[in-house]
């Protein structure tokens, strides 16, 4: 059995079909990309993973487990974690409560403990801080700590939204379009975390991507989707030399 | 300028950042100690007064400031807490039992009414928030058996541990004093934790904190629990001070006093919510002295550029009817919210940080260190 797998998913806005009886499979500790022309229900696909959107029909699997109808806050604590394609950070917030928000589904603490701060909470703070730290140190983001997100460019914020998800110890990522608005540099720098995400944490990594050299420097396999409808999947070089998918981008 | 050179986590946890808040704290607390010694009792009952709506305020905070969560309703919030401090009375319930009952019950109303808000943002949160307010007056009014209707109801003096603590004497303003530090700590203690965290998270954006594991209805539902519970204990303390209630004392102009505020406060901080109370309950002298001696100075003033005493008369009986207008009130709130809203969104905690900063900088404050900027909106399309 695959580790995580999308069986004839479909998601129908009225007439429109953003997603069309996909099926697809990922398999534990791969780096699988999804390409596609703008439109091409990408995005929508990680929306009804992570249940933002209920799906028309189909049904997805993670570790055997049907989640299909699990409420989209359990999804998170399942180990699926996420970032977003326009950024969904706590703007008004520091970095580090950025980050401690992502611990959010390790917080074991109860309310009226909070109240009173009890040393457990404490103790439970300065776990959640020392996992923090070390994605701090993964991602190189030192300098941010205690920064409003307000404040911070658009590529550190970038960063961020991946430190968040990974604070949450997550066993799947799923990132939409890690490399948007980054430039050369910080995008080479995006394609070693990937890899090093899949290497050294053993994370399983979904991804959304228009950047082909992203693509092709960190996928081991590709999905192209054109219309909500699965074209072409394979290795990232097998997947760009398929006349439909050359055809959906070139509108040959 | 100080630097903080942190060496630990519990740099981040502490309360007091570094020893600078210890000194300055302690020389406030020290000071509303001895303040029933050395002010007048006029004083120290607005300080009272201060100590209970900056309770609503902190209460008000977390639902509004920290969760993002709208309510023009928590003038009924506090009236469940006064009248449940009012009934429970009669049957001679001590006053710790009875205080706890407010907290409790106002608490489990705050929850019902955060399930049918889940469902609701912005104005409409208002607008039910607003209906429930008025369900709460008009049951109040209605209730007779419970409540006394119009009538009202007579609270007895408190009575705490077998002494008479009456609303006007020292003990009572110490009792509200302890009610809000002890709020603020809690309240504080839960901002430095996972809950206080969720709610950040579910103001600034719902779909990332649902996408972060955060049971967004959940945590609404518990912001509401938590603000109304507080403004429920407010409430006893309310009905205490006031000796009478009735519902008309519970109106919309109520909540908005409780809005005022936090938004004239700073909506983003408890600091804000005691600097609001402090300006709420100081506009009242303010109103009075408006309606006493304003028409005899402008009146006076007309005198001195030579308006004979005829005119003098007009002018001053013209400024007396404005000054005493029914709903003046009203009007001067909405003109201070509107004004705040303009120029000063960070209300006066805002313009407290700015005066630190400029003489923390000095001379390098620039003005434009808080120029509002654009910036990138994100899109509202996954509500």
């Amino acid at each position: 059995m695959s580790y995580f797998r999308a069986e004839n998913l479909s998601l129908h806005f009225g007439g429109l079909k953003a997603v069309d009886s996909v099926s697809f499979a990922v398999e534990k500790g791969e780096i699988l990309s999804i390409i596609g022309p703008n439109g091409a229900g990408k995005s929508s696909i990680f929306n009804l993973i992570s249940r933002i959107y209920p799906p028309t029909s189909g049904r997805i699997f993670f570790e055997d487990q049907d989640i299909t109808n699990q409420p989209a806050y359990d999804i998170a604590g399942l180990g699926i974690a996420r970032t977003f394609q326009n950024i969904e950070l706590f703007e008004n917030a520091t970095m580090l409560s950025n980050l401690l928000v992502g611990r959010h589904r390790h917080s074991t603490t109860r309310l009226w403990q909070e109240l009173l701060f009890l040393p457990s909470v404490r103790a439970g703070e300065k776990m959640h801080r020392r996992r923090v730290e070390q994605v701090i140190e993964f991602l190189d983001l030192e300098a941010y700590r205690d920064k409003l997100i307000s404040g911070l460019p658009y590529g550190v914020r970038k960063v961020i939204e991946l430190a968040r998800a990974l604070c949450s110890e997550p066993k799947l990522i799923l990132l939409d379009e890690p490399s948007s608005g980054l430039n050369v540099e910080e995008t080479e720098d995006m394609s070693f975390w990937i890899r090093d995400m899949k290497t050294e944490l053993g994370i399983t990594v979904l991804m959304v991507e228009h950047d082909m050299t992203l693509v092709n420097r960190v996928s081991d396999r590709v999905i192209a989707l054109n219309y909500g409808r699965v074209l072409a999947m394979g290795s990232p070089s097998e997947v760009q030399r398929h006349p439909d998918v050359v055809a959906a981008y070139l509108g040959a | 300028m100080r630097f903080l050179f942190k060496t630990d986590y519990e740099d981040d946890i502490k309360l007091f950042p570094h020893s600078g808040y210890v000194v300055s704290y302690g020389i406030l607390l020290a000071f509303l100690l001895i303040a029933p010694f050395v002010l007048s009792s006029y004083l120290v009952s607005q300080l009272v007064f201060v100590c209970i709506y900056a309770t609503v305020g902190v209460g008000l905070m977390i639902l509004t400031g920290f969760t993002g969560q709208a309510s023009l309703g928590h003038a009924a919030f506090l009236a469940i807490g006064a009248y449940t401090a009012a009934y429970l009375q009669q049957f001679n319930v001590p006053f710790p039992v009875y205080f706890l009952a407010g907290g409790l019950l106002t608490g489990v109303v705050g929850a019902l009414v955060g399930f049918p808000a889940l469902r609701l943002t912005g104005i409409y949160l208002v607008i039910a928030t607003i209906s429930f307010a008025f369900i709460v007056e008009e049951v109040l009014a209605r209730w007779e058996s419970v409540t006394h209707g119009n009538e009202g109801m007579r609270v007895k003096t408190l009575s705490l541990f077998g002494q008479a603590v009456p609303q006007n004497g020292p003990t009572f303003y110490y009792l509200c004093l302890a009610v809000l530090i002890l709020t603020i700590v809690g309240t504080l203690n839960l901002l430095r934790s996972p809950t206080g965290r969720a709610f950040v998270a579910i103001r600034d954006s719902e779909t990332a904190a649902r996408s972060m594991g955060v049971n967004v209805s959940l945590y609404k539902v518990k912001s509401f629990a938590i603000s109304a519970a507080i403004t429920g204990l407010a409430g006893v303390l309310f009905a205490h001070k006031l000796s009478f209630i009735s519902p008309e004392m519970f109106t919309l102009q109520l909540s908005i006093e409780f809005i005022i505020v936090i938004l004239i406060g700073g909506a983003f901080s408890l600091h804000g919510a005691v600097l609001g109370a402090i300006f709420l309950v100081m506009i009242d002298p303010f109103l009075t002295y408006l309606k006493d001696d304003l028409p005899g100075i402008i009146a006076g003033i007309a005198a001195t550029f030579g308006a004979d005493s005829i005119t003098a008369g007009k002018i001053h009986g013209n400024v007396a009817a404005i000054a005493s207008a029914n709903g003046l009130k009203g009007a001067i709130y909405g003109v201070i919210i509107v004004l705040f809203v303009l120029f000063e969104p960070l209300g006066l905690y805002g313009r407290w940080l700015k005066i630190k900063l400029f003489f923390q900088l000095f001379p390098l404050y620039k003005r434009a260190t808080f120029k509002r900027q654009k910036i990138y909106v994100k899109s509202e399309r996954n509500r």
